[in-house]
Protein backbone atom coordinates (compact mmCIF):
# COMPACT_ATOMS: atom_id res chain seq x y z
CA UNK A 1 0.00 0.00 0.00
CA UNK A 2 1.30 3.28 -0.88
CA UNK A 3 1.40 6.37 0.92
CA UNK A 4 -0.89 7.95 -1.05
CA UNK A 5 -3.59 5.13 -0.34
CA UNK A 6 -2.66 5.08 3.25
CA UNK A 7 -3.83 8.30 3.23
CA UNK A 8 -6.53 8.21 1.20
CA UNK A 9 -8.02 5.22 2.91
CA UNK A 10 -12.01 5.42 3.39
CA UNK A 11 -11.86 3.41 6.88
CA UNK A 12 -8.72 5.14 8.72
CA UNK A 13 -7.39 2.80 11.56
CA UNK A 14 -6.15 5.50 14.01
CA UNK A 15 -7.11 9.35 14.04
CA UNK A 16 -4.14 10.80 13.15
CA UNK A 17 -4.66 8.64 9.98
CA UNK A 18 -7.51 10.26 9.47
CA UNK A 19 -6.36 13.81 10.57
CA UNK A 20 -3.75 13.23 8.23
CA UNK A 21 -5.85 12.06 4.97
CA UNK A 22 -8.08 15.10 5.71
CA UNK A 23 -4.73 17.45 5.87
CA UNK A 24 -3.70 15.55 2.65
CA UNK A 25 -6.66 16.39 0.70
CA UNK A 26 -7.00 19.89 1.46
CA UNK A 27 -3.47 20.22 0.25
CA UNK A 28 -4.27 18.53 -3.01
CA UNK A 29 -7.11 20.88 -3.44
CA UNK A 30 -5.21 23.66 -2.82
CA UNK A 31 -2.44 23.01 -4.75
CA UNK A 32 -5.10 22.64 -7.96
CA UNK A 33 -5.68 26.52 -7.84
CA UNK A 34 -2.97 28.06 -9.80
CA UNK A 35 -3.12 31.30 -8.49
CA UNK A 36 -2.98 29.77 -4.52
CA UNK A 37 -0.04 28.03 -5.42
CA UNK A 38 1.25 31.47 -6.90
CA UNK A 39 0.48 32.54 -3.31
CA UNK A 40 1.99 30.10 -1.74
CA UNK A 41 5.01 30.38 -3.65
CA UNK A 42 5.52 34.17 -2.64
CA UNK A 43 4.70 33.63 1.01
CA UNK A 44 7.28 30.69 0.90
CA UNK A 45 9.84 32.82 -0.15
CA UNK A 46 9.42 35.47 2.22
CA UNK A 47 9.57 32.99 4.89
CA UNK A 48 12.70 31.82 3.01
CA UNK A 49 14.28 35.62 2.50
CA UNK A 50 13.89 36.20 6.10
CA UNK A 51 15.23 32.74 7.41
CA UNK A 52 18.35 33.29 5.25
CA UNK A 53 18.54 37.10 5.37
CA UNK A 54 22.06 37.02 5.91
CA UNK A 55 23.06 34.64 3.35
CA UNK A 56 21.01 36.11 0.59
CA UNK A 57 21.82 40.12 1.37
CA UNK A 58 25.00 40.98 -0.28
CA UNK A 59 25.43 44.19 2.18
CA UNK A 60 25.10 44.96 5.72
CA UNK A 61 21.83 46.20 5.80
CA UNK A 62 22.55 49.52 7.94
CA UNK A 63 26.46 50.08 6.70
CA UNK A 64 26.65 53.32 5.25
CA UNK A 65 28.67 54.46 2.00
CA UNK A 66 28.31 58.13 1.30
CA UNK A 67 30.62 57.65 -1.86
CA UNK A 68 27.88 55.50 -3.01
CA UNK A 69 25.13 57.54 -2.51
CA UNK A 70 21.73 57.44 -4.81
CA UNK A 71 22.86 54.70 -7.55
CA UNK A 72 20.95 53.68 -9.61
CA UNK A 73 19.93 49.57 -10.05
CA UNK A 74 22.95 47.98 -11.38
CA UNK A 75 24.87 44.63 -11.23
CA UNK A 76 26.67 46.11 -8.01
CA UNK A 77 23.81 47.11 -6.23
CA UNK A 78 20.39 45.20 -7.78
CA UNK A 79 17.93 47.95 -6.33
CA UNK A 80 20.10 50.66 -6.48
CA UNK A 81 21.14 52.79 -2.74
CA UNK A 82 19.91 54.96 -0.86
CA UNK A 83 20.63 58.86 0.38
CA UNK A 84 23.20 57.27 2.77
CA UNK A 85 24.78 54.77 0.24
CA UNK A 86 22.88 51.66 1.34
CA UNK A 87 22.44 48.92 -0.55
CA UNK A 88 18.17 48.59 -0.96
CA UNK A 89 18.29 44.98 -2.27
CA UNK A 90 20.31 44.33 1.55
CA UNK A 91 17.68 46.20 3.14
CA UNK A 92 14.84 45.11 1.61
CA UNK A 93 15.90 41.15 1.95
CA UNK A 94 16.32 42.13 5.84
CA UNK A 95 13.21 44.25 6.08
CA UNK A 96 10.92 41.12 5.52
CA UNK A 97 12.04 40.00 8.73
CA UNK A 98 10.26 42.97 10.08
CA UNK A 99 7.28 42.28 8.01
CA UNK A 100 6.84 38.83 8.96
CA UNK A 101 7.19 39.58 12.38
CA UNK A 102 4.71 42.00 12.33
CA UNK A 103 2.36 40.04 10.45
CA UNK A 104 3.01 37.22 12.64
CA UNK A 105 2.56 38.82 16.00
CA UNK A 106 -0.62 41.03 15.31
CA UNK A 107 -2.02 37.63 14.02
CA UNK A 108 -1.62 35.44 16.46
CA UNK A 109 -2.35 38.40 18.65
CA UNK A 110 -5.64 39.72 17.15
CA UNK A 111 -6.95 36.76 15.86
CA UNK A 112 -7.23 34.42 18.72
CA UNK A 113 -8.80 37.17 20.59
CA UNK A 114 -11.37 38.40 18.49
CA UNK A 115 -11.96 34.47 17.84
CA UNK A 116 -12.65 34.36 21.41
CA UNK A 117 -14.74 36.93 22.03
CA UNK A 118 -17.06 36.78 18.94
CA UNK A 119 -17.58 32.85 19.80
CA UNK A 120 -18.49 33.99 23.76
CA UNK A 121 -20.57 36.49 22.40
CA UNK A 122 -22.51 34.15 19.33
CA UNK A 123 -22.37 31.56 22.09
CA UNK A 124 -24.65 33.05 25.16
CA UNK A 125 -26.22 35.75 23.50
CA UNK A 126 -28.27 38.08 25.61
CA UNK A 127 -26.53 40.77 27.40
CA UNK A 128 -23.28 39.28 27.26
CA UNK A 129 -23.20 39.63 23.66
CA UNK A 130 -24.46 43.26 24.02
CA UNK A 131 -21.57 44.34 25.84
CA UNK A 132 -18.76 42.51 23.52
CA UNK A 133 -20.53 43.56 20.56
CA UNK A 134 -20.98 46.99 21.86
CA UNK A 135 -17.22 47.39 22.41
CA UNK A 136 -16.44 45.55 19.35
CA UNK A 137 -18.63 48.26 17.52
CA UNK A 138 -16.44 51.06 19.21
CA UNK A 139 -13.53 49.62 18.08
CA UNK A 140 -14.47 49.04 14.29
CA UNK A 141 -16.01 52.29 14.15
CA UNK A 142 -12.67 53.75 14.37
CA UNK A 143 -10.36 53.77 11.05
CA UNK A 144 -7.43 51.58 11.80
CA UNK A 145 -4.97 53.80 10.99
CA UNK A 146 -5.85 56.53 12.94
CA UNK A 147 -6.75 54.38 15.93
CA UNK A 148 -3.28 52.86 15.67
CA UNK A 149 -1.80 55.90 15.46
CA UNK A 150 -3.50 57.20 18.64
CA UNK A 151 -1.94 54.04 20.27
CA UNK A 152 1.78 54.95 18.90
CA UNK A 153 1.09 58.12 19.70
CA UNK A 154 -0.04 57.22 23.21
CA UNK A 155 2.43 54.45 24.02
CA UNK A 156 5.58 55.87 21.98
CA UNK A 157 6.84 54.94 18.22
CA UNK A 158 8.77 52.04 17.83
CA UNK A 159 7.84 48.41 16.68
CA UNK A 160 6.86 46.61 19.80
CA UNK A 161 3.99 49.67 20.24
CA UNK A 162 3.26 49.66 16.03
CA UNK A 163 2.31 45.92 16.58
CA UNK A 164 0.77 46.42 19.94
CA UNK A 165 -1.19 49.34 18.01
CA UNK A 166 -2.17 47.08 15.00
CA UNK A 167 -3.48 44.15 16.86
CA UNK A 168 -5.63 46.21 19.38
CA UNK A 169 -7.24 47.73 16.17
CA UNK A 170 -7.33 43.98 14.49
CA UNK A 171 -9.35 41.84 16.30
CA UNK A 172 -13.13 43.38 16.07
CA UNK A 173 -13.28 42.42 12.33
CA UNK A 174 -12.61 38.46 13.98
CA UNK A 175 -14.94 39.37 16.70
CA UNK A 176 -17.83 40.08 13.96
CA UNK A 177 -16.66 36.71 12.05
CA UNK A 178 -16.51 34.43 14.61
CA UNK A 179 -19.88 35.68 16.25
CA UNK A 180 -22.05 35.25 12.77
CA UNK A 181 -20.52 31.93 12.67
CA UNK A 182 -20.93 31.02 15.69
CA UNK A 183 -25.02 32.19 16.00
CA UNK A 184 -25.33 30.07 12.68
CA UNK A 185 -24.82 27.06 14.41
CA UNK A 186 -24.98 27.39 18.25
CA UNK A 187 -28.52 25.99 18.50
CA UNK A 188 -27.71 22.98 16.53
CA UNK A 189 -28.32 19.61 17.60
CA UNK A 190 -24.37 18.26 18.30
CA UNK A 191 -23.95 21.61 20.60
CA UNK A 192 -27.40 20.32 22.39
CA UNK A 193 -26.27 17.02 22.39
CA UNK A 194 -22.74 17.75 24.26
CA UNK A 195 -24.97 20.11 26.63
CA UNK A 196 -27.09 16.81 27.08
CA UNK A 197 -24.00 14.86 28.01
CA UNK A 198 -23.01 17.18 30.43
CA UNK A 199 -20.19 19.07 28.54
CA UNK A 200 -19.43 22.95 30.10
CA UNK A 201 -20.08 25.87 28.64
CA UNK A 202 -16.28 26.73 28.24
CA UNK A 203 -15.70 22.70 26.90
CA UNK A 204 -18.42 23.60 24.09
CA UNK A 205 -16.90 26.76 23.29
CA UNK A 206 -13.34 25.70 22.97
CA UNK A 207 -14.39 22.06 21.79
CA UNK A 208 -16.62 22.66 19.60
CA UNK A 209 -17.38 26.47 18.44
CA UNK A 210 -13.92 27.54 18.27
CA UNK A 211 -12.72 24.50 15.53
CA UNK A 212 -15.76 25.36 13.63
CA UNK A 213 -15.02 29.34 13.13
CA UNK A 214 -11.23 28.51 12.80
CA UNK A 215 -11.05 27.99 8.41
CA UNK A 216 -13.09 31.18 8.28
CA UNK A 217 -10.91 32.37 10.07
CA UNK A 218 -7.92 31.78 8.70
CA UNK A 219 -9.13 32.76 5.33
CA UNK A 220 -9.45 36.13 6.90
CA UNK A 221 -6.46 36.23 8.68
CA UNK A 222 -4.32 35.38 5.51
CA UNK A 223 -6.21 38.02 3.33
CA UNK A 224 -6.21 40.45 6.21
CA UNK A 225 -2.36 40.02 6.62
CA UNK A 226 -2.11 42.34 3.12
CA UNK A 227 -3.78 44.90 5.38
CA UNK A 228 -1.42 44.54 8.11
CA UNK A 229 1.42 45.10 5.88
CA UNK A 230 -0.45 48.12 4.40
CA UNK A 231 -0.70 49.49 8.03
CA UNK A 232 2.67 48.63 9.41
CA UNK A 233 4.30 50.60 6.61
CA UNK A 234 1.89 53.43 6.46
CA UNK A 235 2.81 53.71 10.41
CA UNK A 236 6.61 53.08 9.60
CA UNK A 237 6.03 55.70 6.67
CA UNK A 238 4.18 58.48 9.11
CA UNK A 239 7.54 57.76 11.05
CA UNK A 240 5.33 56.12 14.08
CA UNK A 241 6.69 52.26 12.84
CA UNK A 242 10.23 51.09 13.09
CA UNK A 243 12.62 53.46 13.87
CA UNK A 244 15.79 53.88 11.82
CA UNK A 245 18.50 52.61 11.05
CA UNK A 246 15.71 49.30 10.69
CA UNK A 247 15.44 48.40 7.41
CA UNK A 248 11.31 48.67 7.70
CA UNK A 249 9.85 48.86 4.01
CA UNK A 250 7.80 51.55 5.30
CA UNK A 251 10.11 53.64 6.43
CA UNK A 252 11.91 53.15 3.21
CA UNK A 253 9.15 54.74 1.45
CA UNK A 254 9.13 57.42 3.50
CA UNK A 255 13.07 58.50 3.44
CA UNK A 256 12.76 57.84 -0.21
CA UNK A 257 9.68 60.24 -0.69
CA UNK A 258 12.59 63.05 -0.78
CA UNK A 259 14.29 61.86 -4.04
CA UNK A 260 11.20 60.19 -6.02
CA UNK A 261 11.32 62.43 -9.02
CA UNK A 262 14.91 62.01 -9.08
CA UNK A 263 16.07 58.79 -7.84
CA UNK A 264 12.62 56.56 -8.18
CA UNK A 265 14.25 53.33 -7.08
CA UNK A 266 14.56 54.21 -3.65
CA UNK A 267 11.38 54.72 -2.88
CA UNK A 268 9.79 51.99 -5.32
CA UNK A 269 11.84 48.72 -4.49
CA UNK A 270 10.46 48.74 -0.78
CA UNK A 271 7.35 49.37 -2.01
CA UNK A 272 7.30 46.40 -5.13
CA UNK A 273 8.20 44.27 -1.76
CA UNK A 274 5.07 45.34 -0.28
CA UNK A 275 2.79 44.81 -3.09
CA UNK A 276 4.39 41.66 -3.85
CA UNK A 277 3.62 40.05 -0.12
CA UNK A 278 0.63 41.48 -0.04
CA UNK A 279 -0.43 40.02 -3.47
CA UNK A 280 0.82 36.76 -2.06
CA UNK A 281 -1.36 36.16 1.14
CA UNK A 282 -4.28 37.47 -1.20
CA UNK A 283 -4.05 35.10 -3.56
CA UNK A 284 -3.35 32.21 -1.03
CA UNK A 285 -6.25 33.35 1.28
CA UNK A 286 -8.54 33.02 -1.61
CA UNK A 287 -7.15 29.88 -2.47
CA UNK A 288 -7.54 28.65 1.63
CA UNK A 289 -11.13 29.96 1.66
CA UNK A 290 -11.77 27.74 -1.64
CA UNK A 291 -10.14 24.95 0.41
CA UNK A 292 -11.42 25.16 4.28
CA UNK A 293 -15.06 26.64 3.32
CA UNK A 294 -17.32 23.96 5.84
CA UNK A 295 -19.57 23.49 2.94
CA UNK A 296 -16.75 22.42 0.93
CA UNK A 297 -15.10 20.46 3.25
CA UNK A 298 -16.74 17.11 2.93
CA UNK A 299 -16.09 16.60 -0.79
CA UNK A 300 -12.96 14.36 -1.56
CA UNK B 1 -47.41 6.25 39.75
CA UNK B 2 -44.14 5.03 42.31
CA UNK B 3 -42.39 3.49 39.41
CA UNK B 4 -42.81 6.01 36.93
CA UNK B 5 -39.57 6.61 34.69
CA UNK B 6 -40.76 10.08 33.73
CA UNK B 7 -43.48 11.89 35.66
CA UNK B 8 -45.08 15.14 33.96
CA UNK B 9 -47.60 17.41 35.79
CA UNK B 10 -49.33 20.36 34.47
CA UNK B 11 -46.69 21.26 32.19
CA UNK B 12 -46.38 24.40 30.89
CA UNK B 13 -43.73 25.44 28.14
CA UNK B 14 -43.03 28.52 26.04
CA UNK B 15 -40.61 29.98 24.15
CA UNK B 16 -40.36 33.33 24.86
CA UNK B 17 -43.92 35.24 25.45
CA UNK B 18 -45.57 32.54 23.54
CA UNK B 19 -47.30 29.60 25.41
CA UNK B 20 -46.44 26.41 23.12
CA UNK B 21 -47.56 23.49 25.52
CA UNK B 22 -50.36 23.75 28.14
CA UNK B 23 -51.32 21.26 30.56
CA UNK B 24 -49.51 18.45 30.04
CA UNK B 25 -49.55 15.51 32.42
CA UNK B 26 -48.39 12.13 32.05
CA UNK B 27 -46.74 9.36 33.27
CA UNK B 28 -44.32 6.88 31.95
CA UNK B 29 -43.70 3.44 33.37
CA UNK B 30 -39.91 2.34 33.71
CA UNK B 31 -39.48 -0.33 31.23
CA UNK B 32 -42.26 0.83 29.27
CA UNK B 33 -42.35 2.29 25.24
CA UNK B 34 -44.33 5.38 25.00
CA UNK B 35 -45.03 7.76 21.99
CA UNK B 36 -46.55 11.05 21.52
CA UNK B 37 -48.20 11.74 18.61
CA UNK B 38 -49.49 14.59 16.77
CA UNK B 39 -49.06 16.60 13.88
CA UNK B 40 -45.98 19.07 13.29
CA UNK B 41 -45.94 22.42 15.54
CA UNK B 42 -48.27 20.10 18.20
CA UNK B 43 -45.41 20.43 20.81
CA UNK B 44 -44.63 17.10 20.62
CA UNK B 45 -40.78 17.91 20.78
CA UNK B 46 -41.10 20.69 22.65
CA UNK B 47 -42.21 18.17 25.70
CA UNK B 48 -38.84 16.15 25.01
CA UNK B 49 -36.68 19.02 25.10
CA UNK B 50 -38.34 20.56 28.48
CA UNK B 51 -37.64 16.79 29.98
CA UNK B 52 -34.05 17.05 28.41
CA UNK B 53 -33.61 20.42 29.59
CA UNK B 54 -33.16 22.21 26.28
CA UNK B 55 -36.07 24.08 26.49
CA UNK B 56 -35.67 26.00 29.92
CA UNK B 57 -38.80 28.30 30.06
CA UNK B 58 -41.47 26.22 31.57
CA UNK B 59 -43.36 25.62 34.84
CA UNK B 60 -45.16 22.57 36.17
CA UNK B 61 -43.34 19.74 37.36
CA UNK B 62 -41.10 16.97 35.31
CA UNK B 63 -39.26 14.14 37.44
CA UNK B 64 -37.34 11.86 36.09
CA UNK B 65 -36.52 8.49 37.90
CA UNK B 66 -37.97 10.13 40.69
CA UNK B 67 -36.19 12.98 40.54
CA UNK B 68 -37.09 16.19 40.17
CA UNK B 69 -35.63 18.04 36.95
CA UNK B 70 -33.86 21.56 37.25
CA UNK B 71 -34.34 23.72 33.88
CA UNK B 72 -30.84 23.16 32.46
CA UNK B 73 -28.85 20.65 31.28
CA UNK B 74 -26.46 18.88 33.96
CA UNK B 75 -23.90 16.22 34.87
CA UNK B 76 -25.53 14.32 36.83
CA UNK B 77 -28.64 14.15 34.64
CA UNK B 78 -26.79 13.35 31.62
CA UNK B 79 -26.06 9.74 33.37
CA UNK B 80 -30.08 9.11 33.51
CA UNK B 81 -31.60 10.38 30.27
CA UNK B 82 -30.66 11.21 26.61
CA UNK B 83 -31.93 12.16 23.74
CA UNK B 84 -31.56 11.11 19.81
CA UNK B 85 -32.16 13.74 17.58
CA UNK B 86 -34.16 13.86 14.27
CA UNK B 87 -31.74 14.85 11.58
CA UNK B 88 -28.60 12.70 12.02
CA UNK B 89 -27.02 14.96 9.47
CA UNK B 90 -27.39 17.62 11.95
CA UNK B 91 -26.59 16.16 14.98
CA UNK B 92 -23.22 15.25 14.51
CA UNK B 93 -20.28 17.77 14.34
CA UNK B 94 -18.94 17.97 10.95
CA UNK B 95 -15.27 18.23 12.10
CA UNK B 96 -15.16 15.19 14.66
CA UNK B 97 -14.79 11.65 13.75
CA UNK B 98 -16.76 8.84 15.12
CA UNK B 99 -14.46 8.04 17.77
CA UNK B 100 -14.16 11.73 18.77
CA UNK B 101 -17.56 11.56 19.10
CA UNK B 102 -18.54 8.47 21.10
CA UNK B 103 -15.40 9.29 23.24
CA UNK B 104 -16.17 12.66 24.50
CA UNK B 105 -19.08 11.47 26.86
CA UNK B 106 -16.72 9.57 28.99
CA UNK B 107 -14.21 12.11 28.80
CA UNK B 108 -16.64 14.53 30.45
CA UNK B 109 -17.48 12.18 32.83
CA UNK B 110 -14.10 10.85 33.45
CA UNK B 111 -14.73 7.65 32.54
CA UNK B 112 -11.63 5.19 31.46
CA UNK B 113 -11.53 2.71 29.35
CA UNK B 114 -12.44 4.68 26.49
CA UNK B 115 -11.26 2.68 23.63
CA UNK B 116 -13.13 -0.33 24.58
CA UNK B 117 -16.15 1.18 25.63
CA UNK B 118 -16.35 2.93 22.38
CA UNK B 119 -15.03 -0.48 20.37
CA UNK B 120 -18.24 -2.21 21.81
CA UNK B 121 -20.63 0.69 21.75
CA UNK B 122 -20.03 0.36 17.64
CA UNK B 123 -20.65 -3.25 17.93
CA UNK B 124 -23.81 -2.97 19.78
CA UNK B 125 -25.59 -0.29 17.71
CA UNK B 126 -24.12 -2.62 14.41
CA UNK B 127 -21.56 -0.32 12.94
CA UNK B 128 -18.38 -1.46 11.46
CA UNK B 129 -14.94 -0.70 13.25
CA UNK B 130 -13.90 0.37 10.11
CA UNK B 131 -16.09 3.31 10.80
CA UNK B 132 -14.62 4.59 13.68
CA UNK B 133 -12.31 7.19 12.92
CA UNK B 134 -14.70 8.59 9.75
CA UNK B 135 -15.57 11.55 9.80
CA UNK B 136 -19.42 12.40 9.48
CA UNK B 137 -19.26 13.20 6.06
CA UNK B 138 -18.48 9.67 4.94
CA UNK B 139 -21.34 7.97 6.58
CA UNK B 140 -24.85 7.65 5.51
CA UNK B 141 -27.75 9.15 7.33
CA UNK B 142 -28.71 5.26 8.59
CA UNK B 143 -24.77 5.01 9.91
CA UNK B 144 -24.91 8.63 11.22
CA UNK B 145 -28.08 8.13 13.15
CA UNK B 146 -26.39 4.89 14.82
CA UNK B 147 -23.65 6.63 15.73
CA UNK B 148 -26.06 9.46 17.42
CA UNK B 149 -27.88 6.80 18.99
CA UNK B 150 -24.21 5.26 20.38
CA UNK B 151 -23.58 8.19 21.42
CA UNK B 152 -26.78 8.73 24.15
CA UNK B 153 -25.83 5.32 25.10
CA UNK B 154 -22.36 6.00 26.21
CA UNK B 155 -23.38 7.01 29.66
CA UNK B 156 -25.54 4.15 29.78
CA UNK B 157 -29.05 5.87 30.83
CA UNK B 158 -32.26 4.07 31.81
CA UNK B 159 -34.46 6.41 29.70
CA UNK B 160 -34.36 7.37 26.70
CA UNK B 161 -35.67 10.53 24.71
CA UNK B 162 -36.12 9.83 20.75
CA UNK B 163 -37.50 12.68 18.64
CA UNK B 164 -38.42 11.09 15.16
CA UNK B 165 -35.27 8.92 14.97
CA UNK B 166 -36.04 7.75 11.82
CA UNK B 167 -37.77 10.87 10.17
CA UNK B 168 -35.32 12.07 8.19
CA UNK B 169 -34.10 8.43 6.81
CA UNK B 170 -35.29 6.47 3.49
CA UNK B 171 -37.58 3.43 4.29
CA UNK B 172 -35.78 1.11 3.94
CA UNK B 173 -33.38 2.30 6.61
CA UNK B 174 -35.99 3.40 8.90
CA UNK B 175 -36.53 -0.29 9.27
CA UNK B 176 -33.13 -1.15 10.37
CA UNK B 177 -33.15 1.67 12.67
CA UNK B 178 -36.58 0.76 14.03
CA UNK B 179 -35.23 -2.83 14.44
CA UNK B 180 -32.16 -1.58 16.41
CA UNK B 181 -34.33 0.78 18.83
CA UNK B 182 -36.69 -2.43 19.56
CA UNK B 183 -33.23 -4.43 20.70
CA UNK B 184 -31.50 -1.94 22.69
CA UNK B 185 -34.50 -1.43 24.70
CA UNK B 186 -34.64 -5.12 25.02
CA UNK B 187 -31.40 -5.87 25.62
CA UNK B 188 -30.55 -3.48 28.60
CA UNK B 189 -33.87 -2.28 29.45
CA UNK B 190 -34.21 1.28 28.26
CA UNK B 191 -37.78 3.43 28.66
CA UNK B 192 -38.15 5.24 25.72
CA UNK B 193 -39.98 8.07 25.34
CA UNK B 194 -40.76 8.72 21.69
CA UNK B 195 -41.97 11.37 19.55
CA UNK B 196 -43.41 10.67 15.95
CA UNK B 197 -46.20 11.57 13.61
CA UNK B 198 -46.31 8.15 12.38
CA UNK B 199 -48.95 5.81 13.68
CA UNK B 200 -47.22 2.77 12.41
CA UNK B 201 -44.03 3.22 13.92
CA UNK B 202 -45.96 3.52 17.44
CA UNK B 203 -47.66 0.23 16.97
CA UNK B 204 -44.56 -1.57 15.77
CA UNK B 205 -42.36 0.49 18.79
CA UNK B 206 -44.65 1.49 21.45
CA UNK B 207 -47.01 0.16 24.31
CA UNK B 208 -49.04 3.60 24.85
CA UNK B 209 -48.97 7.41 23.47
CA UNK B 210 -50.44 10.10 24.23
CA UNK B 211 -52.03 12.28 21.26
CA UNK B 212 -51.21 15.80 21.00
CA UNK B 213 -52.89 18.85 19.40
CA UNK B 214 -52.33 22.14 19.44
CA UNK B 215 -50.02 22.58 22.63
CA UNK B 216 -52.16 20.01 24.80
CA UNK B 217 -52.89 16.37 25.11
CA UNK B 218 -56.40 15.26 23.59
CA UNK B 219 -55.95 11.58 24.65
CA UNK B 220 -53.97 8.85 25.52
CA UNK B 221 -54.97 5.51 24.76
CA UNK B 222 -53.06 1.94 24.76
CA UNK B 223 -51.16 0.94 21.18
CA UNK B 224 -54.34 -2.04 20.82
CA UNK B 225 -56.83 1.14 19.88
CA UNK B 226 -54.74 1.10 17.22
CA UNK B 227 -56.07 -2.31 15.53
CA UNK B 228 -59.55 -1.51 16.69
CA UNK B 229 -59.85 1.91 16.10
CA UNK B 230 -61.38 3.11 19.91
CA UNK B 231 -60.16 6.29 20.52
CA UNK B 232 -62.40 8.08 22.15
CA UNK B 233 -61.57 12.11 20.73
CA UNK B 234 -62.72 13.68 17.61
CA UNK B 235 -59.49 14.37 16.85
CA UNK B 236 -57.32 10.94 17.09
CA UNK B 237 -60.24 9.62 15.36
CA UNK B 238 -59.53 12.45 12.55
CA UNK B 239 -55.63 11.21 12.57
CA UNK B 240 -56.31 7.31 12.89
CA UNK B 241 -59.05 7.89 10.09
CA UNK B 242 -56.02 10.09 8.01
CA UNK B 243 -53.26 7.25 8.85
CA UNK B 244 -55.43 4.52 6.72
CA UNK B 245 -56.62 2.77 9.82
CA UNK B 246 -54.13 -0.12 8.94
CA UNK B 247 -51.08 0.68 11.34
CA UNK B 248 -49.06 -2.01 9.28
CA UNK B 249 -49.22 0.10 5.88
CA UNK B 250 -46.37 2.08 6.45
CA UNK B 251 -43.76 0.45 4.10
CA UNK B 252 -40.88 1.22 6.61
CA UNK B 253 -42.85 -0.74 9.39
CA UNK B 254 -43.36 -3.64 7.38
CA UNK B 255 -40.09 -3.68 6.20
CA UNK B 256 -39.17 -3.65 9.64
CA UNK B 257 -41.60 -6.40 11.31
CA UNK B 258 -40.08 -8.73 8.03
CA UNK B 259 -36.75 -8.89 8.84
CA UNK B 260 -34.98 -8.75 12.24
CA UNK B 261 -31.93 -7.01 13.70
CA UNK B 262 -28.41 -8.73 13.57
Amino acid sequence: MSTRDWLLDDSPATLTQANLGRAWRMTTTLLRNPLAVAGLLIVLLLLATALFAPWIAPETPVGQNLQARLLPPSAEHWMGTDELGRDIFSRVVYGSRITLMIVALVAVISAPLGLIIGAVAGYFGGWVDRILMGVTDVFLSLPKLILALAFVAALGPGIENAIIAIAITAWPAYARIARAETLTFRNDEYIQAVRLVGGSHSRIIFRHVLPLCTSSMIVRATLDMAGIILTAAGLGFLGLGAQPPLPEWGAMISRGRTFILDQWWVATMPGFAIILVSLGFCFLGDGLRDVLDPKQGGEK
Amino acid sequence: MSNAAISLKDLDISYGDTKVVRDVSFDVATGESFALVGESGSGKSTVLKAIAGLAPDWTGEISVLGKPRGHGTDRTFSNTCQMVFQDPYASLHPRKTIDTVLSEPLAIHGIGQRSKKVVEMLSAVGLDQRFRFRFPHQLSGGQRQRVAIARALMLEPKVMLLDEPTSALDVSVQAEILNLLKRLRREQGLTYLMVTHNLPVVSFMCDRMAVMNKGRIVEIAPKTALYDGSFSDPYTLDLYAASGGNPDADPAVAAASDTKDP
